[in-house]
């Protein structure tokens, strides 16, 4: 045992770096200087439309209102920071902020628990029903927000949990896990094979495998599915604006449509809200996310 | 039977906490739901009993006379001719949408990701920032877009005047008023395609280009014969993924155009929804829109999984 697992924690650390590694080069020709501009002149086309929206949220979020509502274009006008300031003084922001962070956090604990062992099973056990249940997990990411959202909205109000964060956990719950089954799926196939045997050699159980063989050696890809269940939850709006009612029990979601009604909308209040959004989730996500799409695809194309 | 139990009972326990949640939480409702739309369920019949405080403090019950009744499939008659909501033009709106934004995520995605997979200066730089807009939630992306493409105030406006040209009143006709929601849907969603395509070139083996290569193969045939057959397997996961995602995607629709003008702009879920939550909410119509929307996903992926199959390829 000892002397295989620093083993396999290389293998998963190598497959992890693959998706940043330049491919082996394998032509070494030298490109004309005029195909090398065309190639930077379309990068940087490309990278100014993905910039430029959040960009301009940011130097709109330190403009005054005033110079938000002028017609002519401004890069910097005046800057302050008086919009963060009435955002979180003035406004139910950061009763919305602490919401979203409970229920995220919620959704992602019992998201992970409640599949981690389906993911281990799919990805090592042949059982009956496996193709029937990998193909439920498939079947769920195609439900839409419209068929589940009205039985649970009247489920929770015979419960009486309308308007509370319990409700919406709940309701993340029916996304978050059988996503985080698939995705772990798609992590444990990563772990060698051998490793169960040996510990099977060494008189470990299927669950003492799980637990103390297979998990450990998982955490890179369990952290990653669990970010991203965190900021699915963080991103959801459909279910908070149906099931939340009072404004102080909103989620971000919903609360920042407040600041933009039909008519008059404040949008000084607005980008800086959404800057704030914004923040934590892009941190999360670059740590999350050069691990994400491998797990992803992996579930979908491995047998 | 016994003989599959003994061999299979550890995985059946593994696997036993997701499927209890997905009974409780997802085909429990999904059966209500169903039940839901083969009723006239809305906002003032919903409850089965009325309750009256009677002196004391006491509540007796009755049975509510107007209760929500079975009424066969009077809904789908009404919603697919038209006589209840605007589930064509919907629909229409859903395949426009759905197809333009896979085809623009797939194809700027595919031709970023060749871009990004060459050896050449910046190349880090770029794909960081390429990656951005991925990290933004979507219900910021569109209110940004909404910011950016608003009719007085937006930035695309202002630059429209300031060349001298007429501002367009993007969310007062149907066309320019889809067209923002898919430039904002397209924005958040090539990033992800750029990656897991980036991820599938990486797995091509290099041997074979060079092969081609001394073989005489142009750029072209090399893409088109080793490139887009090694990222098939890639390909036709993020291609099945991003189709149901964008059929699915409530918050850009929902918060960019809003349904204007006067809910032209509506796809299937976001007019569900606003059958669900708004004005008199009607839970039933709802619940229909839901096990249409879902009937025709389902569709679509049994076709998509079987010509796949036919192609060689089964997960």
């Amino acid at each position: 045992m000892a002397e295989v697992l620093p083993q396999a924690i290389q293998t998963t650390i190598e497959g992890a770096e693959a998706l940043d590694r330049p491919r082996p080069p394998h032509v070494r020709r030298k490109r004309s200087s005029l195909a090398s501009l065309g190639l930077h002149a379309t990068l940087v086309v490309a990278t100014f439309c993905a910039l430029f929206p959040i960009a301009w949220v940011l130097l709109s979020s330190i403009k005054p209102a005033s110079e938000i509502r002028r017609s002519e274009i401004h890069l910097f006008a005046s800057p302050t920071l008086d919009n963060y300031r009435t955002l979180l003084g003035d406004t139910d922001f950061p009763y919305w902020f602490l919401n979203s962070v409970i229920v995220a956090a919620f959704t992602m604990v019992f998201g992970i628990a409640m599949s981690a062992t389906a993911g281990y099973a799919l990805s090592r056990f042949n059982f009956p029903g496996k193709r029937s249940l990998m193909w439920t997990f498939l079947l769920t990411q195609m439900f839409p927000v419209a068929i589940l959202i009205v039985p649970i909205y009247t489920i929770m109000a015979n419960l009486g949990l309308i308007d509370t964060k319990a409700s919406l956990v709940i309701a993340y719950l029916t996304v978050a896990v059988p996503f985080c089954a698939w995705m772990l799926r798609g992590y444990f196939d990563t772990i060698p094979r051998e490793l169960d045997e040996a510990a099977a050699l060494d008189g470990l159980g299927p669950y003492g495998t799980f637990w103390r063989v297979v998990l450990p050696l998982a955490r890179p890809g369990i952290a990653v599915t669990a970010f991203y269940t965190f900021l699915t939850a963080w991103a959801e709006v459909a279910y908070a604006i149906a099931f939340m009612q009072s404004s102080r029990n909103y989620t971000l979601g919903a609360g920042l449509q407040q600041f933009v009604p039909q008519f008059s909308p404040r949008w000084e209040l607005l980008t800086a809200g959404a800057v704030l959004v914004t923040l934590p989730a892009a941190l999360v996500f670059f740590f999350a996310q050069r691990h994400l799409v491998a797990g992803l695809t992996a579930g979908g194309t491995k047998g | 039977m016994r003989n599959s139990f003994n061999k299979h009972w550890y995985a059946w326990a593994m696997v036993l906490p997701t499927v209890i949640v997905l009974g409780v939480l997802v085909f429990y409702p999904l059966l209500r739901g169903v039940a839901q739309s083969f009723t006239n369920l809305n906002e003032s019949n919903q409850r089965a009993e009325i309750c009256t405080k009677v002196l004391g403090g006491a509540e007796t019950c009755k049975p509510n006379p107007d209760a929500a009744q079975f009424v066969g499939l009077d809904n789908y008659v009404d919603v697919l001719t038209g006589a209840q909501g605007d589930f064509w033009l919907q629909f229409v709106n859903t395949l426009v949408w759905t197809v333009a934004c896979v085809v623009l995520h797939y194809g700027l995605g595919l031709g970023l990701a060749v871009m990004l997979n060459r050896d050449f200066r910046g190349r880090g730089f770029y794909r960081v920032a390429l990656i951005l807009p991925w990290a933004v939630p979507s219900f910021v992306a569109a209110f940004a877009w909404r910011f950016i493409f608003d009719e007085r105030f937006g930035v695309i406006n202002g630059a429209l005047r300031a060349v001298g040209l007429d501002p367009v009143a993007w969310f007062e006709q149907r066309w320019t008023s889809l067209f923002t929601a898919i430039v904002a849907n397209v924005w958040l969603g090539v990033p992800f395609m750029m990656v897991a395509l980036l991820g599938g070139l990486q797995s091509i083996n290099g041997d074979l280009y060079e092969a081609a290569e001394i073989d005489g193969a142009t750029p072209w045939q090399r893409f088109v014969n080793i490139t887009l057959p090694g990222l098939r397997p890639v390909s036709s996961t993020v291609i099945l993924l991003g189709t149901i995602w964008t059929f699915n995607m409530f918050p850009i629709i929902y918060f960019v155009t809003r349904g204007q003008p006067a809910g032209e702009t509506e796809i299937l879920v976001t007019g569900a929804y606003r059958a669900a939550f708004e004005g008199i909410r009607d839970y039933s119509l709802a619940a229909t829109y839901g096990v249409l929307i879902l009937s025709i996903l389902v569709v679509y992926a049994g076709v998509y999984k079987r010509v796949l199959a036919k192609q060689g390829e089964v997960f």
